[in-house]
């Protein structure tokens, strides 16, 4: 089907230091603000959107990431604002839990066959609860009005808050640059294997001797675990977080819609669909000011359709497709 | 002591009361929810969003063009219908063929493009019909008249549905399709025609719902999203495609959630709710009526 192992040639292994470099070196070079805080926004994202589709290439797909997201977010900011205890504390605890929750939902799924449309459905009164909660806990976590951890004075590192955006656009690189690391060894491993033979045939993987529960666990803690660390890192950079944004069911579907259409098969698809979203976004944001309110969902929307329809592997996808038609990609 | 008691059950009499109520709605979207997943095998993510253009329709038709609510209602019901015909031939239908989950991906793109349209199109304020119905007043127990109303067009829309399956020739291709999607196709039966009217019947039930929350909630462009998620939870906790379980289930839902809200704020209600359907799966997989294999 798809096997993205790079083939010998130097020039491909030469390609990601060159690029790698270079993203480090920008801020360096250029210093402007808003530019930069695009570029965490895509980076944070991008990792978001590739955890999920660590899951979802294998037919996993999980309308719950919003609620592993939501609890990485409100775990983190809830400990330092109530009990002081430092981000660097917070963020495994706060990872502890998504993962122990991602565990509870979906070790009965796997166990007793919850698959496909029941999957995204269960996953989606996950995503639902955690919404709920955060909004019925109002006392605590400020309901649907938002939350704001506690400010530090300037930049702080055991705070994790820092006033520049440079530091902030490093720490973002290097997570999403762990993502893709994740990503190429999940790919490089025989889970893959497991994992491709499950979403083609559970009882055929099986007899195969595949422990079918066991792998699908796996991935689905990973990808809890780094779903909820990219809302632990939105929440330390944006500083406000409310339950629309990195919570619920939107926030499901956004993820979803932006690896779609950069491409669920490939490493960096989910990235190139983060970047188009939040590009899209701002643009229509720039372009027609509040009267844009509406319009890039609406955008979004018809994209996702059409996508879906007309160009299902994503536009990452489709492009190496008819790149190199020959090889084995 | 005594008379605390007296108050509780009291109160406890009148949440259960207003959940039965509340489950007729609960109930009527469900089915609709149903009809299309067992008939065409598609989940429609969007089907409360449809019920939200369905309210604005219900809101502009009576507040700007002047009808009466009973004129306006059916022709609610048809918008609804045909958007949910358009919703067939225009995203359902390229995908019949493609994975499942394609499908719902598909639609719950139209979510999006349904709710930020009515975000550009009628703005981010909340509106009502401004119909207020009396309220009730029964042994000391409060029951807004709109939601006895509901839940009696409720019923009356399940009957009439039920009638139309079982009593002519279009219902009866329609549950033959649901037991089986290929052999009806060589029966003879044009199954396309069938989706379409099927998928104009679900829409139909959509507006119908519409018509009925209407006079309960304000409109505004996520109001889909406070009933949305909990109709598929009952739909996929009754059994998906399985009537009967997602009728138990709506009313299971509508009672857990009106006695939570009780004990507690309506948003602890709506958690039980969730907690209780995850549970669920876990204890019947298959759904509520399904037999263990």
């Amino acid at each position: 089907m798809k096997s993205p192992v790079a083939s010998p040639v130097s020039f491909r292994q030469i390609v990601p230091w060159v690029v790698g470099v270079a993203l480090i070196a920008l801020p360096f070079v250029y210093r402007d603000p808003y530019h930069l805080h695009i570029l965490v926004l895509i980076l944070i994202w991008s990792f978001a959107y590739t955890s999920w589709s660590m899951m979802g290439r294998f037919g996993l797909v999980s309308l719950g990431h919003g609620g592993f997201m939501g609890v990485g977010a409100y775990v983190t900011a809830l400990l330092w604002n109530h009990l002081g205890l430092s981000p660097w504390i917070g963020i495994p605890i706060a990872l502890v839990c998504a993962g122990a929750l991602a565990l509870i939902v979906a070790y009965p799924c796997f166990r007793f066959r919850i698959t496909g449309h029941y999957f995204a459905l269960v996953t989606l009164a996950l995503s639902g609860i955690v919404l709920q909660i955060i909004t019925a806990t109002r006392d605590y976590t400020g309901g649907s009005l938002g939350y704001t951890p506690d400010r530090t004075k300037g930049s702080h590192l055991v705070a994790l808050q820092f006033d520049d955006k440079t530091t902030w656009y490093l720490i973002a690189l290097g997570v999403w640059g762990v993502g893709l690391l994740i990503w190429r060894w999940v790919d490089r491993s025989m889970d893959r294997y497991a994992l491709e033979a499950i979403s083609e045939d559970e009882d055929a993987a099986a007899a195969a001797g595949v422990n079918v529960t066991f792998e699908k666990l796996k991935i689905t803690v990973i990808s809890a675990l780094m779903t909820a660390l990219a809302g632990a890192l939105y929440c330390q950079y944006q500083m406000f977080i409310s339950p629309d944004t990195v919570s619920g069911i939107a926030v499901s579907l956004q993820m979803v819609f932006a690896v779609v259409v950069g491409g669920i098969y490939v490493a960096l698809g989910p990235t190139v669909g983060a970047i188009i979203t939040i590009m899209l976004a701002e643009g229509l944001r720039i372009g027609f000011g509040t009267k844009a309110v509406g319009w890039d969902n609406l955008v979004y929307g018809v994209l996702l359709v059409v996508f879906i329809i007309f160009l299902p592997k994503g536009i990452l996808g489709s492009l190496l497709e008819r790149i190199k038609p020959s090889s084995k990609r | 002591m005594q008379s605390f008691l007296e108050i509780f059950d009291i109160y406890l009499l009148e949440a259960m009361v207003n959940g039965i109520l509340l489950g007729g709605v609960l109930a009527l979207l469900a089915l609709g929810l149903n009809l299309i997943f067992g008939v065409i095998d598609v989940t429609w993510i969007c089907y409360a969003e449809l019920v939200m253009i369905g309210m604005y329709g219900m809101y502009y038709l009576v507040q700007y063009y002047g009808l009466p609510y009973y004129a306006a209602a059916p022709l609610t019901i048809l918008l609804v219908a045909v958007l949910g015909a358009l919703l067939h031939y225009l995203v359902i239908a390229p995908l019949l063929g493609a994975a499942p989950i394609n499908q719902l991906l598909a639609t719950g793109g139209v979510l999006f493009v349904l709710q930020s349209f009515a975000t550009v199109a009628f703005g981010i304020d909340f509106r009502n019909l401004g119909i207020r119905l009396p309220v009730l007043q029964f042994a000391e127990m409060h029951f807004s008249y709109s939601r006895l109303l509901s839940f009696l067009a409720a019923l009356v829309g399940m009957v009439v549905i039920y009638l139309f399956m079982t009593r002519t020739y279009t219902g009866t291709a329609i549950r033959a399709i649901a037991q089986d999607r290929q052999i009806m196709a060589l029966m003879g039966v044009d199954t396309k025609r069938i989706y379409l009217v099927t998928s104009a019947l679900g829409g139909a039930l959509a507006g119908l719902a519409a018509c009925l929350l209407v006079l309960q909630y304000d409109v505004h462009p996520f109001v889909g999203l406070s009933f949305g998620p909990i109709t598929f939870l009952i739909c996929v906790l009754g059994g998906l495609g399985n009537f009967v379980g997602g009728f138990v289930a709506a009313f299971l839902f509508a009672e857990i959630i009106s006695l939570g809200g009780l004990f507690s704020d309506l948003e602890w209600g709506y958690v039980l709710a969730f907690a209780f359907f995850i549970v669920m799966m876990f204890i019947r997989p298959g759904g509520l009526l399904a037999r263990r294999q």
